[in-house]
This record gives structure tokens, C-alpha cells and sequence, in this order.
């Protein structure tokens, strides 16, 4: 636990036309977490993610790896952060192996026609771990939006990047596949991936996560194990809500019950 | 949707189209007041067959033949790219209101009196109207842009370039020179010179360049602006090339061609069938059908029997806006959610 931080926000503000979405977040996450950031609607947890990426200005500090991530070149942002949003768009009916590869463009593999044997290993295992090998040939526009979710999975684990950032990528799967892509989610972890997700689910949050990250009203409220973050106290303060806790096998059972 | 059993490998697909190319390109040096089959046509062009032949040919017909292949192509490529950069199957230079300004700038200059004809003030002006236009149109649509906003922001700014080219007109003290640009206007290749290919052709092949230079990122792009740039693609600098790429293209085409609309529509949805969407493989596809469909147009205006010369420019607008309604009724549903 020691480690370097491979991840590490100092004095995070980000305004947004005149808005401010995000005030004095300091965090450090180091590799091999899976970290859930959790927190109401509205409380900055996309902002949060989108900063971290480089995608939305902010001042204060990102450090990606030890570096300043505002002095790396993009193509270096994009081998080192993967980034998921929500929404798993795609604008043409490409097929979903295609989209998978672009996974693989910040490595210098542009065209899913031409892929180094590196790259289609990348593809391959990604989309094994997914479970879309059988998908390959489809048009993503016309899977099902739990199908095309788990491409885009797919597709951001394709980069092999050291920090995945991911946007509620359990949106619209049932339930046996919200557990897949965490159980995916976990072993990227355990394999090294420093691995942050956005997510809803307190459960699974608590279930999954190494730790919480919580989020209300654009500041941090609390980042450690998840029965801590997730305390009574919080869930009150910031979700509202009261929960149904239980340990199972040394997991943290959370279970959102009623509104206080 | 596409059926698989259409597609052809994508090389396969565009050596075809090349073929398809050439000869459309042999039969233009063929057709005219005199016409030559496509053997003699080739002789001629080699140096062989009558003096006569070879002038026909070799300096009659062929600056034509050039800027039609030229000029569609790059109005194919450029439809593919705007298509590709906005994620939009109804984006096309025209649509954008691109050429119109284009021949606002030329016709400027020419009632001004700064320029002639042949001048390489003509491609200049029209070249930076169609940047201003294009970006103009990115500008107001912004980021997020929806098919309607952008119809709508294209059909006001070429709205606004044919009222301020009517405005130069209406101005103008001669009203010869008015009904000459009002010809110009409508677009043709007829009587076209090596003066003329030489003051297109180098913004064309500048414009095609820095468009194919960015074919990859059409491809990070189809997954949305934020994940393209999270892919390591600088969305801002790919916007700004496009449009760079875009209006080269056009301004050097619309001073030599006046505006021919709708090629730069049409040519992508023509290929899609057979290579697929993958917008970075569109391109020189896309390019080929436009020019072949441009060499089409221009062998018909010449085989239509008329009383007066119909303007190629007229007859792509008229194949041109039938298909454009086409695809507004397939793309109806996108169209008319409320939230564009």
C-alpha cells in the first residue's frame, strides 16, 4: 500500500461556463486499486473523471506517473489514461471489432485493418474478457445497449493503459453482467490497473472497490475503504438515505434501504 | 442496413471505381461537336491521329476533362470529410453553404474590378470565403452539433452569400458583366483552358492533401469528440484542418467552375454500400465516385439534346436535391426528435 501514487489530484477546481462544478479535490490513488466514486446527481463524479483525463481545463494539480499531466502530449495522456464515458456512443455502424480497435490508436494503429500482431493480441484479450468475441462482425448500432456497453468495455481495455477511468459502465445491464464488468474491472486491478468507476451501485461499490471515493456538491466528503466512506453518517448526509449493512465472507454488504 | 453480400474488399472496391474513372474520363475527350470513339481518343492523346484530333483532344477537351475529374473529386473527398468530422451523413460543402460563398468572394473581386477571369485573386477570395463560411457554420452549430442545427446554420449562410452575390449584381453598372456571373453562377466546365486547370489544380491538390492527411481521426471520431481526444486525437486542430482542407478545395474549384452543389453529398452514400462506414476508408473512395459522377454529369450536358447548353452545375443540383430530400426522409427520425 505503500506505493508511489500513480494518480494524484491536488487543489482539483474546475469551473464550467461560469459554473463552479468542482472545489478543492485532493486525492492520490496508486496502481492496482479499484476505486468506485460514488455521489448523488449532480455532485461533479463525471467532471471529476473528465478532469482527471485532461478532457475539461482545471486548475490546481494532476500528476499521471509522476508527471505534470498537462505537460504530456496527448498521444502520451492516451497510453496512460484510458477513458470510458457514458453513453457508449457510436455514430456509424462500424463493426464492434473495429470499434475495439480504436482501443488501440493511441499506439499508433490507426486503421483496424492493419493491426500489429501486439495489437490484435490487445483486441483479442479484451474482447475475451468481455465476452464479445461472438459480436465481432456486428454492427455496434445494432447490439443491445447492454451488448454495445460491454464492447466499449472492451474497447477502453484495449489501450492497456496503467489507469482506467471509467463512467458508470454498468448503465443498462442487467444484473449478471453489472457483476462481470466488475469482476473484469477487479482483475485489471489485481493484474496492476489503477481502475476508477463512476458509479450508482453503492453494493456493488462496496462489494468491489478497494476503496470509495464520495462526492456531493462538487467536494470531497470521503475516500477510504468502503464501509468507512459509506458510513451511516454519510450515506445520510449526502445520499439521504439509510441502508441495510451486513458483513458476508468479509464483504461489505450495502444495501440502499429507505430515504431519511 | 447494409447486407454483408454487397461489400467488396475495400481495395478491390476503389481499383474498380478507378477503372470506372479512367473511362468515364476517356469518353468525355471523345464527346462533343465532334465525336471520337475511345481508340482514336488515345492515339490522339500519345501524339498519334489527325492535328485536328489532337487539338480536339489534347487541348479542347482535356483542360475540361481534368477539372471535372479534379473538382469532383475533391467534392467527393470533401463531402466525406465533413461527413466523418461532424459524424453527420447530411453534411456536404453545398449543404454548408461552402460554394455560394466561394462565388460570393470570386464575383466580388470580379465587380470590383481587381481581378479577371484568370486571375489568381478568384481562387484567393473564394478560398477564404469558404473557410469563413465553413467555419462560420462549425462556430454556431458548436460541439454537440444536431443534423438540424446544421441544416439550418447552412441554409442561412448560403442564403446570406447568394443575397450579398445578388446584392454585388444588383450593383453592378454593367449589366452585361451582371448576366455573365449570373451564367458563371450556375456552374459549367465548358471552354475551360490549361490557364484555368493550373489556377485550380494546385488548391484542389493542397485541399485533398490536408484532408487525407486526417483520415484516421474520422475513424477515432466516430466514437465522439471526448474519446476521439482521449485516443490522443487534438479535436480542435482536426476541426480547423477540415475546414482548411475543405475550402481550398472549393474556393480554387468555384473560381474556375462557378458552383456545382451536391456531388460533394451524394459521392460518399454511393460507396458506403460497398466499403462500409469506416469514414477514414470513405475518402478516396468517395473521391473517385465524385469524380466519376462529375465526368457523368459533364458527358450528359454535352449528349442532352437542347436548344441551349445546359450548365453542369444545374444538372447536379437537379440529381442532387431529389437525393437530398431522399435522405431527409431516412434520416426523418433523428430529424425530427425535438432535441436536434
Amino acid at each position: 500500500m505503500n506505493q508511489e501514487p500513480l494518480l494524484a489530484a491536488r487543489g482539483l477546481e474546475v469551473s464550467l461556463s461560469g459554473r463552479v462544478i468542482l472545489r478543492d479535490v485532493s486525492l492520490t490513488f496508486s496502481p492496482g486499486h479499484l476505486v468506485a466514486l460514488v455521489g448523488p446527481n449532480g455532485a461533479g463524479k463525471t467532471t471529476l473523471l473528465r478532469a482527471l483525463s485532461g478532457l475539461v481545463p482545471s486548475t490546481g494539480s494532476i500528476e499521471v506517473g509522476g508527471d505534470q499531466l498537462s505537460t504530456l502530449p496527448l498521444r502520451e495522456r492516451a497510453k496512460r489514461l484510458g477513458y470510458l464515458p457514458q453513453g457508449h456512443l457510436v455514430h456509424w455502424p462500424l463493426p464492434a471489432k473495429d470499434v475495439v480497435a480504436l482501443g488501440r490508436y493511441p499506439h499508433g494503429a490507426t486503421d483496424p485493418a492493419r493491426l500489429s500482431a501486439r495489437d490484435q493480441e490487445a483486441v483479442l484479450r479484451a474482447m475475451q474478457t468481455t465476452n464479445v468475441l461472438a459480436l465481432a462482425e456486428r454492427p455496434v448500432t445494432e447490439l443491445s445497449g447492454g451488448e454495445r456497453s460491454r464492447v466499449a468495455l472492451a474497447r477502453v481495455l484495449a489501450v492497456e493503459a496503467p489507469i482506467v477511468l471509467a463512467d458508470e459502465p454498468m448503465a443498462s445491464l442487467d444484473p449478471r453482467y453489472q457483476i462481470d464488468v466488475m469482476v473484469n474491472l477487479r482483475s485489471a486491478a489485481d493484474r496492476g490497473v489503477l481502475i476508477v468507476v463512476v458509479t450508482h451501485d453503492l453494493g456493488l461499490a462496496a462489494r468491489f472497490a478497494d476503496s470509495v471515493v464520495v462526492l456531493s456538491e462538487g467536494r470531497l466528503v470521503a475516500h477510504g475503504k468502503p464501509a468507512e466512506a459509506l458510513s451511516e453518517q454519510i450515506l445520510a448526509d449526502v445520499f439521504r438515505i439509510s441502508a441495510y449493512r451486513a458483513d458476508y465472507r468479509n464483504e461489505a454488504v450495502i444495501l440502499p434501504w429507505a430515504g431519511v | 442496413m447494409v447486407k454483408a453480400g454487397l461489400r467488396g474488399h475495400p481495395l478491390k472496391v476503389t481499383l474498380g471505381l478507378a477503372v470506372l474513372v479512367a473511362s468515364l474520363a476517356v469518353v468525355s475527350l471523345g464527346i462533343g461537336q465532334v465525336r471520337l470513339p475511345p481508340l482514336t481518343v488515345i492515339d490522339a492523346l500519345f501524339g498519334g491521329g489527325t492535328d485536328a484530333q489532337q487539338i480536339i483532344v489534347g487541348e479542347i477537351r482535356l483542360p475540361r476533362m481534368i477539372l471535372a475529374l479534379a473538382i469532383g473529386a475533391m467534392l467527393g473527398m470533401s463531402g466525406a470529410a465533413l461527413q466523418g468530422l461532424l459524424r453527420n451523413p447530411l453534411a456536404s460543402p453545398s449543404l454548408f453553404g461552402a460554394p455560394q460563398s466561394a462565388a460570393f468572394g470570386a464575383v466580388l473581386m470580379i465587380s470590383l474590378g481587381l481581378a479577371d477571369v484568370r486571375s489568381y485573386a478568384l481562387p484567393a477570395a473564394g478560398i477564404a470565403m469558404a473557410f469563413l463560411s465553413v467555419f462560420v457554420l462549425l462556430a454556431i452549430a458548436g460541439r454537440r452539433a444536431g443534423l438540424l442545427l446544421l441544416i439550418l446554420s447552412g441554409l442561412a449562410i448560403s442564403s446570406l452569400a447568394g443575397a450579398a452575390t445578388a446584392l454585388v449584381m444588383n450593383l453592378s453598372l454593367n449589366p452585361f458583366a451582371a448576366l455573365e456571373i449570373a451564367f458563371w453562377l450556375l456552374g459549367s466546365l465548358e471552354d475551360r483552358s490549361f490557364r484555368h486547370v493550373m489556377l485550380a489544380l494546385p488548391f484542389i491538390v493542397a485541399g485533398v492533401a490536408v484532408l487525407m492527411s486526417q483520415r484516421s481521426a474520422f475513424r477515432a471520431l466516430s466514437l465522439g469528440e471526448e474519446t476521439a481526444q482521449s485516443l490522443g486525437v487534438h479535436v480542435g486542430r482536426l476541426r480547423l484542418l477540415v475546414i482548411a482542407g475543405v475550402a481550398l478545395g472549393v474556393g480554387g474549384a468555384v473560381a474556375v467552375s462557378g458552383t456545382i452543389g451536391f456531388v460533394g453529398l451524394v459521392a460518399p452514400h454511393l460507396v458506403r454500400p460497398l466499403i462500409g462506414h469506416d469514414p477514414g476508408r470513405l475518402l478516396v473512395p468517395s473521391a473517385l465516385a465524385g469524380a466519376a459522377l462529375l465526368l457523368a454529369a459533364d458527358i450528359a450536358v454535352r449528349i442532352i439534346p437542347s436548344t441551349t447548353d445546359i450548365k453542369v452545375g444545374v444538372l447536379t443540383s437537379i440529381i442532387g436535391v431529389p437525393f437530398f430530400l431522399y435522405l431527409i426522409v431516412r434520416e426523418r427520425r433523428s430529424l425530427g426528435g425535438g432535441v436536434a
